[in-house]
């Protein structure tokens, strides 16, 4: 069998975990000629000099010395603030709540980071991710991970299949369980490494430490949607739809959960029960929607969609609008969906892109609440 | 294809003939030094000898040499040792912005103990200026430490005008001289400095010695506590085999030091002639008249330092820039940042090429031709 690969230069974007160590492995292990690159994206040193990004970076190459391959750090500390963090900010500030996991793999990980590794002569790049990509007619499509419970399709619904076509993702047709086992097998220093938690720059902190680091918070009052006053909140940035814990409201009855804020007056409100009528809507209106295979989409169809990231898919209607926006019309009512994250379609096991969610609907009204 | 490396200044490789001499002291001499039976004698006796050796390669006599782990112990010693020891004298150093890290944080260190310290100017030529040093002396001064030849630059500091600049006042002057030590003749009988550290790894020999010349009766505190070997200076039973691998690289530069200047003189000019007829976009940093010609730090306008260390290394040529971050990314060099301000593109754009004994005409102008290759290809990426 005549083997290319040896010829095929394959950059891999290495975190330190047990992911990406094992994707270089079994790319190195197809005979790639394997090129490992930690990015350092934020610095977080602490008083004492220590940064978690050395940690992990220290990972890196411990694991790319056992697999024997090259290994690099480069520095995207101002792309990810100026693309990343900015944007971050920005909706917390319009009590909104972001997904910087998607921005960051679109500006920084797809593109910053891929058109470095071109740079590096690379004929592709790889990441750790759980996603698949496929060829199909000439067209590169994304389809999940093969394990359900890691799938990161949600988080690459911005990549176009200009990129794919020059993406490798090693463990998409794998499931966790298996890839720690071969991190074990072959004594990789990073195979019972915790998975990290939460947003990569904040990491194990507490969140609303870091986020009053940056933002000011103004605490005001928690009120029912007729007006009953019912406490205080912190600051209306540290609280999501759909949210129960941190309230702090007692009494009798059930417990009571965040269906919205409003900005102008800073109120956060609050109603009782999971399956509070306030919580659920219809459709939504999506904006900055990306199609991977544009060409495929059609004005009006269905699809399912994720509204959140592990949601259980749901049945869906979309329908294209102008300045990429798309209405997306859902078959049966979703509870607590949530501005600022995304939304993201498939067609069976083809991710077909996705978009921000911006306004939330029922019965063809805007639930002005929700914020 | 052929691994290149042009990265002499961080490290050299050993010479066969200083390994052939360290084998019959791994193999035979296992005696300390300071054992008073004949297995002690005999390692004492290679000791005196390698010492000798070393102190006469600077015309210095033998009791003025002190061994140490290397140039950073030696930079340590020299000045945090000089400055504890005549502190009753006054509480000022003078310094450069432009130091090995090995001084500089040594001087920052002496900061927090109570010491001041004046940093001096470099200037785009990558030197002090005399006038700098004459204004920052002060009847409160002790110590001065200027490095001879700067390791990222190559640039040679006009040592001998400091030192007559000196010569007035009462205080110490510590030369940091490991880049100078292979290429230059140095003889502390002409040249007034009163410490001068050097390191073995940078002229062929092992790593894990060095040592600090000091001039009798400059006083000095030791900074570990122990025996009493180097006089006291320095305690520890001695790195016999480092010692005498170190003798051996210094007797070869000895021998060799102005063939090799010849050497490497006509290697930069090949390696930069290529560069021209490739037509690269380039500037030297530094003087090219006063500089050492096994270094030459480059800059590429318009180039990204990270992507091309990257490219330079998986196309086989080894060069490097600045000081590596914590994380491995590069930071700035504080060398480049002293000669030309924070805010230029050209301490980002700038790589280190430094040629070494092994390396042939060939390689260099191979390498120079990688060079132009990786240039041409970003500089073409940089405009898509």
């Amino acid at each position: 069998m005549v083997n290319d690969n040896q010829n095929t230069r394959v950059v891999i974007g290495m975190s330190g975990g047990v992911d990406s160590s094992v994707a270089a492995l079994l790319l190195k292990e197809q005979g790639y000629e394997v090129i490992g690159i930690f990015m350092k994206n934020w610095d977080d040193t602490d008083e004492f000099g220590v940064c978690t990004a050395t940690e992990d970076f220290d990972d890196v190459v411990r694991v790319c010395n056992q697999l024997d391959i090259p290994y690099y750090s480069v520095n995207f500390e101002k792309q990810y603030w100026d693309k990343v963090f900015t944007y971050f900010l920005d909706e917390y500030k319009a009590g909104r709540t972001p997904n910087p996991d998607v921005v960051c793999n679109k500006e920084i990980k797809f593109k910053a980071f891929l058109d470095h590794a071109l740079d590096l002569g690379a004929d592709y790049v790889a990441t750790g991710h759980y996603a698949q990509v496929r060829e199909r007619s000439g067209h590169y499509e994304m389809l999940r991970g093969i394990d359900e419970n890691k799938d990161q399709t949600y988080f690459l619904n911005q990549l176009t299949e200009d990129v794919l076509k020059r993406v490798m993702f090693p463990l998409g047709h794998m499931d966790k369980s298996e890839v720690r086992e071969i991190a074990k097998e072959h004594h990789l220093v990073t195979a019972s490494k915790k998975d990290s938690t939460g947003i990569c720059f904040i990491g194990e902190r507490n969140f609303k430490e870091f986020l009053s680091e940056y933002l000011p918070a103004q605490p005001g009052e928690m009120r029912t949607l007729n007006g009953e006053w019912k406490g205080r909140h912190d600051g209306l940035m540290y609280y999501t739809i759909g949210q129960r814990q941190g309230l702090g409201i007692g009494g009798p009855g059930d417990p009571w959960f965040v269906v919205g804020k409003n900005l102008d007056e800073n109120i956060l409100y609050v109603e009782q029960g999971f399956s509070n009528d306030y919580l659920y809507s219809d459709s939504l209106l999506a904006i900055d929607i990306n199609w991977i295979n544009p060409v495929r989409v059609e004005k009006t169809f269905t699809c399912t969609a994720k509204f959140r990231y592990r949601q259980k898919d749901s049945d869906v209607t979309v329908t294209l609008l102008e300045n990429n926006q798309a209405l997306v019309t859902f078959d049966e009512s979703q509870r607590a969906i949530t501005p600022g994250q995304a939304v993201v379609f498939y067609d069976g096991e083809v991710c077909l892109g996705g978009g921000t969610i911006d306004r939330i609907m029922k019965n063809d009204k805007p639930l002005d609440y929700v914020g | 294809m052929k691994a290149i490396y042009l990265d002499h200044a961080a490290t050299t490789p050993l010479s066969e003939e200083v390994l052939e001499a360290m084998i019959p002291i791994y193999n035979d001499i296992f005696g300390n030094p300071s054992s008073v039976h004949s297995f002690g004698r005999k390692a004492r006796q290679i000791l005196d000898n390698a010492r000798r050796t070393i102190a006469d390669s600077i015309h210095a006599n033998e009791k003025d040499i002190i061994f140490t782990s290397g140039a950073t112990e030696a930079n340590n010693l020299a000045l945090i040792g000089t400055a504890k020891a005549n502190r009753n004298k006054g509480n000022h150093i003078i310094t450069t912005e432009q130091e090995h890290h090995a001084v500089l944080h040594a001087a920052e260190y002496l900061e927090e103990e109570g010491f001041n310290v004046t940093y001096l100017p470099i200037n785009k030529d990558g030197k002090i200026s005399i006038n700098d040093l004459k204004n920052a002396l002060t009847d409160d001064t002790i110590l001065v430490s200027v490095m001879y030849v700067n390791n990222e630059t190559g640039v040679i500091q006009p040592i001998n005008e400091i030192a007559d600049a000196l010569t007035e006042a009462d205080v110490i002057f510590h030369t940091d001289a490991v880049q100078a030590f292979g290429l230059i003749d140095i003889n502390v009988e002409t040249l007034k400095v009163d410490l001068l550290s050097v390191s073995s790894h940078k002229i062929n020999g092992p790593k894990g010695i060095g040592f600090l010349y000091t001039r009798e009766n400059i006083p000095i505190y030791a900074q570990l506590y122990g025996g009493e070997q180097e006089r006291k200076r320095r305690p520890g039973t001695e790195n016999m085999v480092g010692i005498v691998g170190f003798q051996k690289a210094v007797e070869l530069v000895v021998k060799n030091r102005n063939l090799w200047q010849e050497q490497y003189k006509q290697y930069k000019e090949a390696f930069l002639a290529v560069l021209k007829n490739e037509k690269i976009n380039f500037e030297i940093n530094g003087d090219p008249k006063s500089m050492i010609p096994s270094t030459i730090n480059l800059s590429f306008p318009g180039i990204n330092v990270e992507k091309m260390l990257m490219n330079l290394d998986i196309e086989g040529v080894a060069a490097s820039s600045g000081s590596a971050c914590t994380a491995g990314s590069i930071d700035p060099s504080h060398v480049l940042v002293a000669m030309f301000g924070k805010d230029t593109e050209r301490t980002q754009n700038s790589i280190r090429f430094s040629f070494g004994i092994h390396n042939t005409l060939e390689d260099v102008e191979e390498a120079a031709r990688r060079l132009a290759k990786i240039v041409h290809r970003l500089t073409r990426n940089e405009s898509r």
